[in-house]
């Protein structure tokens, strides 16, 4: 009377087994570990004055014992904001045009155009920004280096997980819904703003929260093109400095409560960005259900 | 059980199938039950399955004919949530004990499924795993085996030429020879066929029909059909599955013909003669 | 009319876009181009790298690449094949693996550079090593690594493990000779995803595999990633643009060329199973 899963009788699946389990449970540990040491090395700040150091210091002047995150927070979070408004609509299309609006001939070498625009260095293309776009912009408005340069350089750096995940979302809706409007006379941009769009709204969503958690992410462009003047983004063309960017800057030389408060930073980037993924999956998720 | 093969397989004469003179049990079921997680498919089966001879078993879908040929060869261990009650004796052992190997128990109860699932390897790689997976090491050894396993399906002066190509590039026929001769080529006592000519075209279907009429008296088959025509045609018994209040049973078993001409059920008359599945 | 419109922009967007790209790739090789040669790839840098070359930055990159493959191909392979063939699905330890790896692949790559310090340089007193920026890089692209491995052997023909299986082969056996040849395509993609994402990475080996721009005479010394090299001279060394260009024209051609020899050894790699 037999009910149990024969998988494993056999010796070599009973040597193999054991390894194969043990490998994935060192990810596991890794991330057990990752959020260890943060917590670790961060804990001089949260424990003393606790997090709201954070939020109430008046400005970020770690030597003198200062940890005010806002402005930096604020800026990290406007320069996503303005990255992802700029690449929301653009990377959309994009999709539109591979989906709809490409013969197939263009359709294989924009993907390929749009798959190296993903794979680009981040550095590259800060590089990029700070050797071509901060020049344009300081003859425009000084000092070139800023809030919009950077703001331009992540939506660029973003806008493939926009359009290439917004692809996939349109691929995804039914053809006859399509074929049925066609029959009915209703014009393409019709068919894509009223049908196809919103049947895959979800999957586009998704896509604009992984880019958005993508562009709060990222360090080496804002590195290079913010500005990193620590202050609140008052101005489109004033410096600013992003947490990602902070903590690169000073790590070098930070010491004890100065260190551990570069180690809180980053678990507040971490924080946002798991929100943001798990929002991203819990649309999809949702879309899946019903 | 070892016979000399005949060495040229021709595409004959289809006699009419005769019962076996010695009817021996091979595999004896009684009570069998299968349940997945809370859905119960068969119950309470008990049959006897004869040595050397072809049990055809019919019935409408969704009976647990699959399920019941699962449990032959513990094939039902791959679905978590099975559960198989009873017992199938085999050569003196409850195939469905704990402690029984199920690996060397796979070895001598083969089975050939519905769609042909030839591995996506060489024609030799495909005859060739199985064998040295159960230990057979030597070339030559190995060599024989696929020569005369590819020689009892038919397919061997076919792809002789050709034994390192793939064999995702043979037709759905040849394909499902292979892995009958798949099965062959680690000298099983019992054949479990699921279907194996529904999902060919019906020249492929008739020549592995022939193939498994040859097949008759060298081993002991066991084929799921819905082919009644096939059925009265190839099998010695017959074991008529129906669903019964939400669950697969047997109905009727006997031999074959009697079955057909003079069923005692009336579901068994029903179902032989169209009327009813 | 509105019709127009809308084609218009979607036209015009397209063509912003590859314009874009059109105008960095551009860039790149108009002010990169004259500072290339062969010396430049194989001599040291000098003047802080304004003259001389990236020979032994190469070296480091290449180094650094291969102690994270070498850590993360093994290990991710392992942990996929476990999560596709002996968990079964809905399995409550198997899914929490996934979560694991799903929170692993959204920590932010700075954030990892901070944990690399914090654990492999000091930690585990590796310091600034190119053996703790590998080792950050592997544990970075594992998450994403195992995913597609995963779905790439899970999503293997269910009816070759239902033949391995009634040929009495173990589950071992069926995954060696079988499903892995046949996910390899899935395999091989991740694999040069993962190389893609680990030599553009900077901002994760600042702080483990350090800033030092001499040849590296063992995993244990410091060496200076090519990216990491990019962003020195862009950033803090005047006059150091045109050999940043230079640079970022061979981290692209590098991140191509790696593609090519992982698609390349994956199809003979293929071909020979395949057939034998």
């Amino acid at each position: 009377m037999s009910k149990r899963n024969s998988l494993f009788q056999w010796n070599l699946d009973r040597l193999v087994v054991p390894p194969l389990a043990v490998a994935a449970l060192i990810c596991v540990a890794i991330l057990l570990l990752v959020l260890a040491f943060l917590v670790y090395e961060a804990s001089p700040v949260l424990v003393d004055g606790g997090w709201r150091v954070f939020l109430s210091d008046t400005g970020w002047y770690p030597l003198e014992g200062l940890f005010g995150l806002i402005p930096m927070l604020w800026a990290s979070l406007v320069l996503m904001l303005g990255a992802v408004i700029i690449a929301a609509p653009i990377g959309l299309a994009c999709a539109i045009f591979i989906k709809f609006y490409a013969p197939a001939s263009l359709n294989k070498v924009f993907r390929l155009i749009l798959s190296l625009l993903a794979g680009m260095p981040s550095v590259v293309l800060g590089l990029w920004g700070l050797t071509e776009l901060v020049p344009l912009i300081a003859k425009w408005q000084p000092p070139g280096a800023s809030l919009f340069a950077a703001i331009l350089v992540l939506a660029l750096m973003v806008l493939p997980t926009v359009a290439l995940t917004s692809a996939s979302a349109l691929s995804a809706v039914r053809e006859d819904l399509l074929a049925g409007a066609a029959a009915l006379g209703i014009g393409r941009k019709a068919q894509v703003l009223g049908l196809v769009l919103p049947a895959a709204r979800y999957g586009i969503w998704s896509g604009i929260l992984l880019a958005m958690a993508r562009a709060i992410g990222e360090t080496m462009v804002v590195l290079m093109v913010a500005g990193n003047v620590v202050q609140y983004p008052h101005g489109l063309f004033e410096p600013v400095r992003a947490l990602t960017a902070n903590i690169a800057l000073e790590m070098a030389y930070a010491t004890d409560n100065h260190r551990a408060g570069l180690f809180a930073s980053g678990l507040m980037l971490t924080l946002i960005v798991l929100v943001l993924a798990w929002a991203a999956s819990r649309i999809v998720g949702r879309n899946q259900h019903g | 059980m070892m016979t000399p093969y005949e060495s040229t397989f021709t595409l004959g004469e289809v006699t009419e199938a005769e019962p076996c003179c010695v009817p021996v049990p091979h595999l004896v079921v009684r009570d069998l039950s299968v349940a997945y997680a809370e859905r119960h498919v068969l119950e309470k089966v008990s049959l006897d399955i004869y040595r050397g001879c072809i049990t055809a078993l019919i019935g409408p879908s969704g009976c647990g004919k699959t399920s019941f040929l699962a449990s032959l060869n513990r094939l039902t261990d791959l679905i978590p949530t099975a559960r198989v009650d009873g017992s199938i004796l085999y050569e003196g052992q409850d195939i469905l004990s704990q402690s029984v190997d199920t690996l060397g128990l796979r070895r001598s109860i083969g089975m050939i499924f519905q769609k042909p699932n030839p591995f996506p390897l060489s024609i030799r790689r495909n005859l060739e795993l199985p064998l040295r997976e159960h230990g057979h090491r030597n070339r030559r050894i190995l060599d024989e085996k696929i020569e005369r396993a590819l020689t009892d399906v038919g397919l061997w002066e076919e792809v002789k030429d050709r034994l390192d190509s793939t064999a995702l590039a043979l037709s759905g026929g040849q394909q499902q020879r292979l892995c009958i001769a798949r099965a062959l080529v680690l000298d099983p006592d019992i054949l479990l066929m699921d279907e194996p000519c529904s999902a060919l075209d019906p020249i492929s279907s008739s020549v592995v029909e022939e193939l498994i009429i040859r097949l008759r008296s060298r081993y002991t088959v066991v084929i799921v059909t819905h082919n009644l025509a096939q059925a009265k045609r190839i099998a010695n018994y017959a074991a008529f599955f129906w669903m019964k209040e939400q669950v697969g049973k047997l109905i009727e078993f006997g031999q074959c013909q009697r079955l057909f001409e003079a069923p005692i059920h009336g579901l068994t008359a029903a179902y032989v003669s169209g009327a009813k599945g | 009319m509105a019709e127009r419109l809308f084609t218009s922009v979607i036209w015009l967007s397209t063509a912003l876009v590859v314009a874009m790209l059109l105008w960095i790739l551009g860039d790149l090789a108009y002010q990169g181009m004259p500072h290339l040669s062969l010396n430049f790839l194989l001599s040291e840098p000098m003047s802080a790298g304004r003259s001389g070359g990236i020979g032994p930055i190469l070296v480091s990159t290449l180094l650094i690449i291969a102690v994270t493959l070498l850590s993360a191909l093994p290990l991710g392979l392992a942990a996929a094949i476990w999560l596709a063939e002996f968990t079964n699905r809905g399995s409550a330890v198997g899914n929490g693996v996934r979560l694991c790896l799903d929170v692993l692949a959204g920590i932010p790559s700075i954030v990892f550079g901070l944990f690399g310090n914090a654990f492999f340089s000091i930690f585990l007193g590796l310091g600034f090593s190119i053996l703790s920026g590998g080792l950050t890089l592997a544990c970075m692209i594992l998450p994403v690594f195992i995913r597609t491995c995963e779905i790439g052997v899970s999503s293997v023909n269910d009816a070759w493990r239902k033949g391995a299986a009634a040929l009495g082969m173990t589950r071992s056996a069926a995954v060696w000779h079988i499903l892995l040849p046949a996910a390899s395509p899935a395999i091989v993609a991740g694999l040069i995803l993962g190389i893609g994402r680990a030599t553009a990475e900077t901002a994760a080996l600042i702080f483990t595999s350090g800033y030092v721009d001499r040849m590296p005479g063992s995993l244990l010394d410091s060496g200076r990633a090519l990216a990491v090299h990019i962003y020195d001279l862009s950033m803090n060394v005047t006059g150091g643009d045109p050999a940043a260009h230079a640079s970022a024209l061979v981290l692209l051609v590098l991140i191509m060329l790696l593609n090519l020899l992982a698609q390349g050894l994956s199809d003979r790699w293929l071909q020979r199973r395949l057939s034998v």
